[in-house]
């Protein structure tokens, strides 16, 4: 018999699975991938093999088969279908299993189980209630695989109704102009509009054109969205009095000038950090996040309550100090390549 | 509490100057006294609790917060009172009604370093945290708020519609929170009486001469030429009072009041008078012996000094080199062209003590050539450069085009290797944007080391600054906290002023305003240049 958990292998582009001969979100391109949610730095292109929730594979086949010119070149992937819930055999006798994690729409914990050993793996995860996906579910194991994004104690995520009030009275506050929101394409813009029509803002908004196929994916897997309409296809006195959402990368762009009279908001949890609103020029931060804040993030391991921690990416020194102070079994990964400032 | 925290926020988060001034002016008109007041000296910096210091909220963290995660915290972001604002553990819910400003500047006040350990924690539980950066901002000082003393004074003009030059006459003879100030401007009493203050008067200021407007326009005919002395431009002000107790104070260029460190000079002015000057201290550095003052480095040991010993007012005695005379026994005499003043100046020197105040004296040259020549002369004695001032004009607060102008002579420049860089602060708090970079210490292709010869955080632009930070990310060798050891891979132009021999320096040297004149890119590293070159240019 061999060492426990010898079947489970970090490495810094990825967590190997040895029976299976299969990564987890491997930063390189493998012959067999477990994906667990569809941000770049998680899903890569050119995989053999791709096992991940239907959503999640129909988010990559928008970026990488129809995608993004920087994706050209991109072999197409096989996708292997997994449902939340679902227990696939992998080779080796290694069981996977796909859990919500909350994150994003499709996006999965994956519980790997071989020789009467389990094994967590989170991908990104938060446990704040969102209406455009599944919610996380704690899953007793013995590993624990988990970020850190929001790894240190500075950050509390705020509840969201806090943050649409700021966002809904600086529209209020500039009726003329217009409410520039940067959001990441992919989870936080979806987001912010449904959190948006559930605070009853019916009126439409405006997206850049990087945001508009995203959403319609959206909408196709059942998130109402509400009336949404193209920047591009409108005027500035069209805009006026309305909320627009753009990637963060143009906020600062030549683009914004033909919004009327933008104030410039962002939505990310390093919004918590005043010098970090101040780089991007952000005026308005709004401290909406799509990871697990600290306490969150400690939280978590004392429910899942694992024999070991294993922090993958982000503040991991904060948390493994914690785990230290709270006497329980942690090592840093150090994954590369993790973890885009815009998408917090 | 809660508009205050409210306009800091805001204030951080507003990049255009019109938006800060109209924030600000909002914020003074609609905010009752005596709030406002206490704002307006806390945007000004004005207010002081000495109770109350950075140290204090620190070691109030360290009771409360685990200090690995306070310093991986504080790290991050960059600012005690920021992260000391997050991580309050808060014992119970803030206050649904916070305490007033006011409240809390008495609060504050009453303060001394036993009750504030006590008394702090009471305070931070009954805020949020917005309002514990506020109060933490407000209790040790140094808003960085983007906003800078004038910046506060213009929106107090603006606000209520006054001249903002008249708010600066007043401002120094009055106290937070500026009642009397806000009777004037809001509500149109008489202005405050300042006439037996001895108050500061706004120095007047020189632009940069380039090069082109010597080539055309600038004619030296129509001005004086004077050395730009290496020490610091102070204002001393002597007044009488009704009762006949004269009372003199030491200004430094912000208007602060820094006689406390100075108080050889307080005794020695015999009348009624406003002087201009450099306040330097005495050696043989700059002007040769026959200028008398020491090298800025000498100047700084004395700077910032609440007492001054013995021992020091020995070694390094203080005097005034003046510039000009803007108020003589009682006779204000701005209004007067340059060369009047300098005449009243000139015969004013037979009755002030030779031991403590001499003349600046006029530098006389053919032209901008021969004015160049003696301007580059003047490397070997240290000076900066040279003054240029209007002779028919007038003394007028600020800088306006045209009357002085400031010709500094060229920085010296140095190839120096990156070696250490530290993330920056506040806005720059997850760039790593101070470097430390050094010059060899022999031939490098015969085993020399690199020996750290200075730091700068400027000279960049924000894409370059992208640039480094991608670099050190890259070649990162050692992390120690905020500061990474770097690959020795990029060679960094350096400019200065001057060097100095520094003891607390491995290399025995220490830099003037250091700051990156380019980056060299291509240049590889062995090419940088030796210790002995920087050697060569010490003069102390």
């Amino acid at each position: 018999m061999s060492a426990p958990f010898s079947w489970i292998k970090p490495h810094p582009w990825g967590v190997e699975v040895v029976p299976a001969g299969a990564f987890i979100d491997p930063a390189r391109a493998v012959d067999k991938a477990l994906v667990t949610h569809g941000h770049a730095d998680h899903a890569r292109g050119g995989h053999g093999e791709t096992f991940a929730t239907p959503e999640t594979l129909a988010i990559m086949e928008l970026r990488y088969r129809t995608g993004a010119a920087d994706d050209a070149g991109e072999i197409p992937h096989k996708a292997m279908p997994v449902e939340y819930g679902e227990t696939i055999r992998l080779p080796g006798g290694v069981d996977a299993t796909y859990i919500p994690a909350g994150h994003v729409l499709g996006s999965s914990q994956i519980l790997l189980e071989h020789a009467g050993e389990r094994v967590v793996i989170t991908g990104d995860y938060k446990r704040r209630a969102d209406p455009t996906c599944a919610p996380f579910e704690v899953t007793p194991c013995d590993i624990f695989i988990t970020e850190a994004t929001f790894g240190l104690p500075l950050f509390t995520h705020p509840p969201i109704g806090e943050e649409m009030g700021k966002l809904l009275s600086a529209l209020e506050g500039n009726p003329e102009g217009s409410v520039l929101v940067g959001a990441y394409a992919l989870g936080k813009a979806q987001r912010v509009i449904a959190e948006l029509r559930a605070a009853g803002h019916t009126d439409p908004i405006y997206l850049h054109g990087a945001m508009e196929k995203m959403c319609r994916l959206y909408e196709e897997h059942g998130v109402d969205l509400g009336e949404l309409k193209l920047v591009s296809d409108h005027s500035k006195d069209d805009m006026a009095g309305s909320i627009v959402i753009a990637p963060p990368s143009a906020l600062n762009d030549r683009w914004s000038r033909r919004l009327p009279n933008p104030v410039t908001a962002m939505a990310s949890g390093w919004m918590r950090v005043r010098g970090r609103a101040r780089q991007r020029g952000v005026e308005l931060p709004l401290i909406i996040s799509d990871h697990a804040d600290w306490n969150e993030l400690t939280d978590t391991i004392r429910q899942v309550n694992p024999i070991e921690t294993w922090i993958t990416h982000g503040r991991e020194e904060a948390l493994l100090r914690w785990c230290e102070l709270n006497q329980r079994r942690a090592r840093a990964l150090a994954m590369v390549g993790r973890e885009e400032e815009d998408e917090g | 509490m809660k508009a205050f925290s409210t306009l800091l926020d805001t204030l951080v988060y507003t990049t255009s100057r019109n938006r800060k001034l109209a924030m600000i002016a909002d914020y003074l008109r609609d905010t009752p006294d005596p709030d406002r007041g206490w704002a307006l000296g806390a945007l000004t910096g004005e207010l002081d609790f000495p109770g109350v210091k950075s140290s204090t909220v620190r070691n109030l963290m360290k009771d409360r917060v685990d200090p690995v995660l306070w310093s991986l915290s504080r790290d991050f972001v960059g600012d005690t009172a920021e992260t000391a604002s997050l991580l309050w553990p808060q014992n119970g819910e803030p206050d649904e009604n916070p305490p007033s400003v006011d409240e809390v500047v008495q609060l504050l006040s009453g303060l001394n370093r036993n009750t504030a350990p006590k008394e702090l924690p009471k305070l931070l539980d009954r805020l949020d945290a917005n309002g514990r950066f506020a109060l933490i901002k407000l209790a040790t000082g140094g808003m960085r708020v983007g906003v800078s003393a004038r910046l506060a004074k213009t929106a107090f003009a603006q606000a209520f519609d006054v001249n903002v030059e008249d708010v600066e006459e007043y401002w120094h003879a009055l106290e937070p929170p500026y009642t009397e100030l806000f009777q004037w401007a809001a509500e149109g009493a008489d202005p405050p009486d300042v006439s037996n203050r001895p108050m500061f008067r706004p120095f007047m200021l020189a632009h940069p001469l380039e090069d082109a407007q010597v080539e055309k326009g600038v004619d030296l005919k129509d001005y004086a030429a004077e050395w730009k002395w290496d020490g610091i431009r102070v204002q001393l002000v002597r007044v009488t009072n009704e009762s006949g107790v004269a009372e003199t104070r030491l200004y430094s260029r912000s208007g602060d009041d820094i006689s406390a460190s100075f108080p050889e000079m307080l005794d020695k002015l015999p009348m009624d008078a406003v002087l201009d000057g450099e306040l330097m201290v005495r050696g043989a550095v700059q002007g040769g012996e026959e200028g008398g003052a020491a090298s800025f480095n000498a100047l700084q040991q004395r700077l910032g000094r609440k007492t001054v010993s013995k021992k020091m007012l020995a070694e390094a005695p203080a005097f005034v080199r003046l510039y000009d005379t803007l108020i003589l026994e009682g006779e204000d005499l701005r209004e007067n062209p340059w060369e009047h003043r300098r005449g009243s100046l000139e015969q004013l020197m037979g009755r002030l003590p030779s031991s403590h105040f001499d003349l600046s004296r006029i530098v006389e040259a053919r032209d901008f050539d021969h004015l160049a020549e003696i301007r580059e002369g003047a490397r070997e004695d240290a000076i900066e450069g040279l003054m240029l001032k209007r002779r028919d004009a007038p003394y007028i607060a600020g800088r306006k085009v045209g009357l002085w102008y400031k010709w500094k002579r060229d920085p010296l420049l140095i190839d120096c290797v990156l070696m250490y860089a530290q993330r920056g602060s506040g806005k720059r708090s997850s760039f790593y944007s101070d470097y430390t970079f050094g010059c060899w210490n022999g031939d490098p292709d015969a085993g020399a080391e690199l020996l750290p010869v200075g730091k700068a955080y400027s000279g960049f632009t924000d894409a370059e600054l992208k640039k480094l930070d991608r670099l050190v990310r890259q070649t990162t060798l050692n992390r120690f906290g905020p500061v990474r050891e770097v690959e020795r891979t990029l060679v960094f132009e350096v400019a200065f002023d001057s060097v100095h021999s520094s003891k607390r320096h491995k290399s025995g040297l220490a830099m003037r305003f250091p700051r990156i004149h380019r980056i060299r890119w291509d240049k590889p590293v062995h090419e940088a240049d030796r210790l002995e070159s920087l050697q060569s240019l010490v003069r102390d």
